[in-house]
């Protein structure tokens, strides 16, 4: 079976800035891969490039097709839920509204969103601007769940939350995980550890460690790579 | 008493067509960033569209007919070029607006001095029904029919464009394109076709906007020139109301036609003072944008 993702010699230059500088990456079906690294190497960036939102260079294989250069709409109906840095919910539109615009298959799995979300259930005439921060990550994860697709790109979903809804938000991805591949970007290395089997390190616009997710249990290594202490 | 409610409703009637002019500029904005002045230009081709059918059709069809053919020929003609504009030149132009933006003033020039060239510069009569021009009396005021058929049309419009934008699929991807483009593409939706299609509805509203300004403030006359001085105003209203807001536009289109005509009458005809009305409605556009830089109702829907 092919990888969901195979990434070679990805570079991104912005404003003339080469921030991504030869990513290479692969994520293989199944589980959930972290990508790490300190504020500014260029995760997100990537996300951005995968979906063709920021052009690139290289190769981007997404579920055994190569979509470099395509408009990001293709890129998505390809199989490809996405979940951005700062939920980008669609504020003056209603709960309803924003999952709606999601759909993309005959049938899209409701059931499934509120089952992990019943509150948005409660709240599907609510303008997504007036609800909470946990709230709108909600909103943006069921926008990304609606059509059952085969891989997630998760851009830190633990940004801004309270410690309890942090919690909470990891039990959900790990029930997400279970039906899809989730590439995830993720700061908050007690939802890493709870979550990931595999990590991929940036630094400086470039890959420089792939591996098992519980090497990060060695402080030395997480300081290393993260630049954070208190790893244990 | 009497003529302060006339001059209320013929502002509102202005107030309508403005609203019709300005609500497609609007949204194209607000989806697109693209500030378009070719918009006055599908104002003029929308009038004339309506003027080449209403002078081909048989008089045997009768008035009211025809002047129903020359709606649906303004509509259809603004629709048209809105179209053809947006695919042809503004298409080859994504991702850089600036370009965009020179493209659609060269487009309005070139097709202005077209038009010149075609017609002339003396305005074309367009043939309109008896009725319109006659007065009716409505709150112990009497107004042209025509004052009362700019006010429905924009109402009209109004509503329907309110239910698209909220009801249809179409509309709220339109909405939320207006608030972040790129994550409707992210959530697998083609954003161009919505281009397309705003740039379509915005036209037909600009056409009928143009046959509606030939008749009620215009003399029924069409001439080359005249979207582009509906455009300024339009632009005007767009800012008052907030780029990208619909009821935006339509409250500072009110206002827009209200303050115009006010003081068109009550001060206009002192010596000096005879493009008061103008000038006061880029003094509303001051004083809101002072009070409100992003204008009245922001950047939503």
């Amino acid at each position: 079976m092919t990888n969901a993702l195979d990434v070679t010699d990805l570079h991104v230059t912005i404003g003339g800035s080469h921030i991504l500088q030869g990513v290479s990456l692969e994520v293989p079906r199944g589980g959930v891969t972290a990508l790490l690294g300190r504020n500014g190497v260029g995760k997100t960036t990537t996300l951005r490039a995968l979906l063709g939102i920021v052009p690139a260079t290289g190769t981007v294989r997404i579920l055994g097709t190569d979509v470099l250069g395509w408009p990001t709409h293709r890129i998505v109906r390809l199989g490809v839920g996405y979940v951005p840095e700062d939920r980008d919910v669609f504020a003056g539109l209603t709960v309803e509204e924003n999952l709606r615009l999601a759909e993309q298959t005959p049938e899209p799995h409701y059931d499934e969103v509120y089952s992990l979300f019943p509150e948005l259930r409660a709240r599907t005439r609510q303008r997504a601007g007036t609800l909470s921060g946990g709230q709108q990550q909600m909103v943006s994860i069921a926008r990304a769940l609606l059509n059952g697709w085969p891989l997630l790109l998760v851009d830190e979903p633990s940004k801004g939350l309270a410690p309890r809804l942090v919690s909470e938000l990891a039990e959900v991805l790990e029930r997400v995980a279970t039906l899809s591949t989730v590439l995830l970007v993720e700061q908050n290395l007690a939802v890493v550890r709870r979550l990931a089997q595999r990590v991929v390190v940036l630094d400086h616009g470039e890959v420089v460690h792939t591996g098992a997710a519980d090497e990060l249990d060695d402080p030395v290594m997480a300081r290393r790579f993260l630049g954070v202490a208190g790893a244990s | 008493m009497t003529v302060f409610l006339s001059l209320t409703f013929s502002g509102v009637a202005l107030g309508a067509i403005y609203f019709l002019a300005a609500s497609g500029l609007s949204l194209i904005y607000g989806l697109m960033d693209i500030l378009n002045f070719a918009h006055g230009l599908f104002m003029t081709l929308g009038a004339y569209a309506a003027w080449d059918a209403a002078t081909h059709a048989p008089a045997s069809w009768g008035a009211p007919v025809i002047f129903v053919v020359s709606l649906v020929a303004a509509v259809l003609g603004g629709a048209l070029a809105a179209g053809l504009t947006e695919v042809l030149v503004i298409r080859p132009l994504y991702g850089r607006p600036v370009s965009q933006i020179l493209v659609t003033i060269g487009l309005d020039l070139a097709a202005t001095g077209l038009l010149l060239g075609a017609f002339g510069s003396n305005p074309q009569s367009l043939p309109v029904p008896l009725w319109m021009m006659e007065a009716s009396h409505f709150a112990g005021v009497s107004l042209p029919n025509a004052d009362y058929v700019a006010f429905a049309g924009g109402l009209v419009v109004l509503i329907a464009l309110e239910w698209f934008l909220r009801r249809t699929r179409y509309g709220i991807i339109i909405r939320a394109g207006v608030e972040n483009r790129t994550m409707v593409s992210a959530l697998g939706i083609n954003v161009a076709r919505a281009f397309t299609l705003v740039f379509v509805i915005g036209g037909a509203m600009a056409g009928l906007a143009g046959l509606l300004y030939a008749v009620v403030f215009s003399g029924e006359l069409v001439s080359p020139t005249q979207g582009d001085s509906l455009l300024i105003f339009a632009f005007i209203v767009v800012v008052i109301g907030g780029l990208g807001s619909i009821r935006g536009s339509a409250v500072a289109a009110l206002m827009v036609g209200l303050v115009q005509d006010y003081t068109n009458f009550y001060l206009g005809n002192h010596p000096g003072m005879a493009e008061i009305g103008n000038l006061s409605v880029v003094l509303l556009l001051a004083v809101v944008l002072e009070w409100r830089p992003r204008g009245l109702f922001g950047s939503t829907l």
